[in-house]
């Protein structure tokens, strides 16, 4: 007895070869490479894979190799300093219609790759980035989408005249009409035009005054698509950054995780994420004087009163000529005359239209730009939480227009270099259609990561080895081969987190090491269940068959309850928690699988069939 | 490899001392938990986090006073595994978190390494409290139905007491020596949960059996005999565990730290608890051998059969 028939075996062995064959990519390491893709819908093709290399050639840049695939090209070196250094080089041959980002190559062969082995991800915490989590202000959205509905429905009312007033109030737009006939063709129109408006209950059907709100599922679809296109602009954005493999994900309804690996300027990045600034177009009111305005307190009709960022007031006419959603290009440089910053502006036909028709008209009049930004910010105020939000709109500046000109001209009056390049990067990437909040944000920095790596791996080494040691002195043979089994168990979870590219974080880690500890476990039951069975029973045989299937519903139920905690810490975790209970449970299915079947199977190799008359246990 | 040694502790006999110990341990636990509290880390309680590394020894009371001169009043700044490494802890802030690390990098010199930042909001920070509260019950919870299912109530609010007991007792020490509570922690913790649970299993699991095989009636034996039988397996495999955590605990770096020392705590009173307060539950909620017997719908069903 004690014999698994050769198909299971062969089966065995089958598997351990796959893990094995999947488990191989983590041990060629990787190297520091320049990744450099397309961000125009253009691929990057040979030609630009030679461009590279001879730029890198003429500048006596060391590379390892440059490769083309996948619609991206891999630059690898041999040290951080050449990284860097090809980095800022390829950016500036380049140009803007590239993505250019450090990113780490694994050095997995050609044909393990071919057969779709991969590395295991690492997460943040061992590789440096930032994490962050963004909520998008869905209060803003709806005040948005509600203007716009109340602009459309005075718009078609009003030409027909059928209401007496208009407005709007906490999220519903009430309308009162003159006569009965009014409301009711009113309505006809709401309801044939503007579907998405509904009509709330009223006690008096009678009167001449409706409630008017957006309906629950067109206020779905607005908060769906806002949060959408703010996904979409965060991925220009983050295009514009360079960051190779960057994670942009709908979170919930109204949040949006962002990870950034490998980002040093955390700052910048925060800076450039948050930011929801688009510009104004507006002319200067000559006529009127901006200090009587502020004396009396009253703006004149047709003008607003505006600040520039030093707190100098200017009187600007209220009709926009164009806004940023017109822009369609923009770069930043510096001024040829003066030497100061500035953004070259590129406006869409009807912004450029409209800029002609005005330039043309108010030839030596001024023209202000508005740089207007939004930000929300939750804060604590007496132990309750509030949302801040302010917009801000400054001039930055207001210039005398020399001549005319349309859809490409340039804006100065920018501090420094650095917000010109800024300004211009949020203009490229278009702008928010509602302000987000950076609620939760993680940063790592890239030599804390690689100390995690290390400290993680010598940990799990450790604490491996002394249960081998441990494991062998109490049990012998049978420890053995209960190291055995936990040996093939590491390699099995190191297969399953590559072939399920599930991120590896530090907790992971720290999963993997408790698994270490607990999967022996499942062995110690059975050998202890088989010590015992030594006791009480002469045949040796029998006592090593009934040791393990004694043990097995002890070890199911046992893994089972711990599988139900590691299941819940998945649903309940964030990133860190996730990746513990990930090892964990993975660990806790791979050991049921070594501890008891693969350990068997070796067991059965070494006594199985023969005539025992002591077990090394 | 002929004598096998059974030990004959008498774990049943000796389980007033046992209740005795617990009992302080609880009640100290929930009086500390009561005053002192918990030390929340950030992710519970909002906030941010920085973590700088200096070219050389920094002196404490230098980062302090810069800080205290521009306006940080409330910040907590201490060693972080070495006396080149700070960790400066500060209460949520009325300006953005982008602002505050670029400040705070301004005021220390460009010098320094910023080796972690965490940001954490005031409502993510509510969120997580709440969720973890929730994780725990959810765990609880499907863990009683478990062991209700495969076992008997009895079993099922035995090995929860004995769960109750571990994380009162792990909570209660991390109040007491006032460690930071962080996330990690929450985690090592439901981890503990399911490491006491296993431990706990494998007895309740000896009981049964024992109940069905031997003819003894007396609950109180036959509980004593499924420790002594078992007792072996739960120290090894404790022995193993730890082995790793110590591992963990001195190698694993100092974000690790309070995880490690949650897990260490919880093995050493997870295995304490399934041996005196799971058993101990069982035989004061008086469970017997017909409580183990397969119900009479199923004998039915075995009857049947042809």
């Amino acid at each position: 007895m004690n014999q698994y028939s050769g198909l299971k075996n062969t089966l065995i062995v089958l598997f351990l070869c796959f893990s094995a064959l999947y488990a191989l990519p983590n041990i060629f390491g990787s190297d520091l490479a320049v990744q450099v893709s397309s961000v125009s819908n253009r691929v990057v093709t040979e030609s630009d894979l030679d461009k590279i290399t001879t730029t890198l050639k003429d500048q006596g840049v060391n590379y390892k190799s440059a490769t083309l695939s996948n619609h991206r090209i891999l630059v690898r070196f041999d040290d951080n300093a050449t990284q860097l250094s090809a980095k800022a080089l390829l950016k500036e041959t380049l140009g803007r219609n590239y993505m250019i980002a450090l990113n780490l190559a694994p050095l997995v062969p050609v044909w393990l790759s071919d057969l779709g082995g991969k590395a295991m991800s690492l997460g943040l915490d061992l590789r440096g980035g930032v994490h962050f989590l963004l909520e998008v202000d869905m209060r803003a959205v709806m005040s948005m989408s509600i203007d716009k509905y109340y602009n459309e429905l005075r718009t078609l009312l009003r030409t027909q005249r059928l209401y007496k007033s208009i407005k709007k109030e906490g999220g519903n737009i009430i309308v009162r009409f003159k006569t009965t006939g009014d409301k009711v063709n009113a309505l006809k129109i709401v309801k044939s035009q503007l579907r998405d408006l509904v009509l709330l209950e009223t006690n008096n059907q009678n009167a001449l005054e409706v409630y008017l709100a957006i309906s629950d599922s067109a206020q779905k679809t607005v908060k769906r698509n806002a949060l959408k296109q703010n996904i979409t602009t965060l991925r220009n954005r983050v295009n514009e950054l360079g960051v190779a493999e960057p994670i942009i994900q709908q979170q919930g309804l109204e949040r949006i995780v962002v990870q950034l690996p490998g980002v040093q300027d955390t700052a910048r990045a925060k800076e450039i994420l948050g930011a929801v600034a688009t510009l104004e177009f507006r002319l200067v009111d000559e006529k009127n004087d901006v200090q009587t305005a502020i004396q009396s307190g009253r703006t004149p009709i047709g003008s607003k009163l505006y600040y520039f960022k030093d707190s100098r007031p200017l009187l600007l006419k209220n009709r926009v000529i164009a806004t940023g959603e017109n822009i369609t290009g923009a770069a930043s440089g510096v001024d040829q005359e003066n030497a100061m910053p500035m953004v070259q502006i590129t406006l869409d036909s009807a912004g450029g239209r409209a800029m002609l028709d005005t330039t043309k008209k108010y030839l030596h009049h001024r023209m202000a730009v508005v740089f207007i930004e939004n930000k929300v910010e939750t804060i604590r105020k007496d132990g309750k939480l509030s949302k801040k939000r302010t917009t801000t709109q400054d001039i930055i500046n207001a210039a005398t227009i020399r001549g005319t000109f349309s859809s490409r001209f340039q804006i100065t009056g920018i501090d420094s270099a650095r917000e010109a390049r800024n300004l211009a990067l949020l203009l490229r990437a278009g702008s928010l259609s509602a302000p987000i909040e950076i609620i939760e944000e993680r940063t790592i920095g890239p030599s804390l990561g690689a100390d995690n790596i290390a400290k993680g791996v010598l940990s799990v080494i450790v604490g491996f080895v002394l249960v081998l040691i441990f494991m062998a002195v109490r049990y012998r043979v049978f420890g053995l081969v209960a190291n055995v089994a936990l040996t093939l168990n590491l390699m099995i979870i190191v297969a399953a987190l590559s072939l399920l590219q599930a991120t590896l974080t530090l907790p992971g880690i720290a999963g993997i090491v408790l698994t270490v500890g607990m999967a022996v476990d499942a062995n110690v039951l059975i050998f202890e269940r088989i010590k015992e069975e030594l006791g009480t029973n002469s045949n040796i045989q029998k006592a090593i068959s009934s040791g393990y299937d004694k043990a097995f519903l002890t070890i199911a139920d046992a893994n089972i309850t711990t599988l139900i905690a590691a299941l819940v810490l998945f649903s309940f975790g964030t990133g860190a928690i996730k990746g513990f209970a990930v090892t964990l449970s993975i660990g806790i299915i791979t050991s049921m699988f070594t501890a008891i079947i693969v350990s068997r199977a070796i067991i059965n190799k070494i006594y199985g069939g023969k005539k025992l008359q002591e077990l090394s246990i | 490899m002929k004598s096998l040694n059974i030990p004959k502790i008498d774990f049943v006999g000796k389980r007033v001392y046992a209740i005795i110990v617990s009992v302080l341990l609880v009640v100290a636990s929930v009086f500390s938990l009561s005053t002192n509290g918990l030390k929340f880390g950030i992710d519970f309680t909002g906030g941010t986090l920085l973590e700088i590394g200096y070219e050389k020894n920094v002196d404490l009371a230098d980062v302090r006073a810069t800080l205290d001169k521009a306006n940080f009043k409330s910040a907590d700044v201490q060693y972080f595994g070495s006396t080149k490494e700070i960790l400066i802890r500060l209460e949520p802030q009325s300006i953005s978190s982008a602002k505050l690390s670029s400040k705070i990098i301004h005021l220390l010199g460009d010098d320094i390494d910023i080796r972690r930042v965490e940001f954490v909001g005031p409502k993510v920070g509510e969120e997580l409290t709440n969720d973890g509260g929730l994780a725990m019950l959810y765990a609880l919870i499907g863990i009683l139905i478990y062991v209700a299912l495969r076992f008997e109530y009895r079993f099922a609010l035995g090995s929860i007491s004995a769960l109750i007991h571990d994380v009162i007792i792990i909570l209660g020490i991390f109040s007491i020596l006032q460690i930071e509570f962080d996330l990690t922690v929450l985690a090592a913790i439901l981890a503990v949960i399911g490491y006491s649970l296993n431990d706990t299993i494998v007895v309740f699991d000896r009981i049964r059996e024992n109940f069905l095989s031997t003819r003894h009636t007396n609950p109180s034996k036959i509980v004593n005999d499924a420790l002594n039988q078992t007792i072996s397996r739960t120290i090894v495999t404790s022995i193993t565990t730890l082995l790793v955590l110590v591992a963990l605990f001195y190698l694993g770096g100092e974000i690790i730290h309070s995880f490690a020392l949650a897990l260490l705590i919880g093995v050493i009173i997870g295995t304490y608890s399934s041996i005196y307060v799971a058993s101990a539950m069982i035989l004061a909620l008086g469970i017997s051998k017909q409580d183990l017997l397969p119900s009479e719908k199923e004998e039915q069903e075995i009857d049947n059969r042809p």
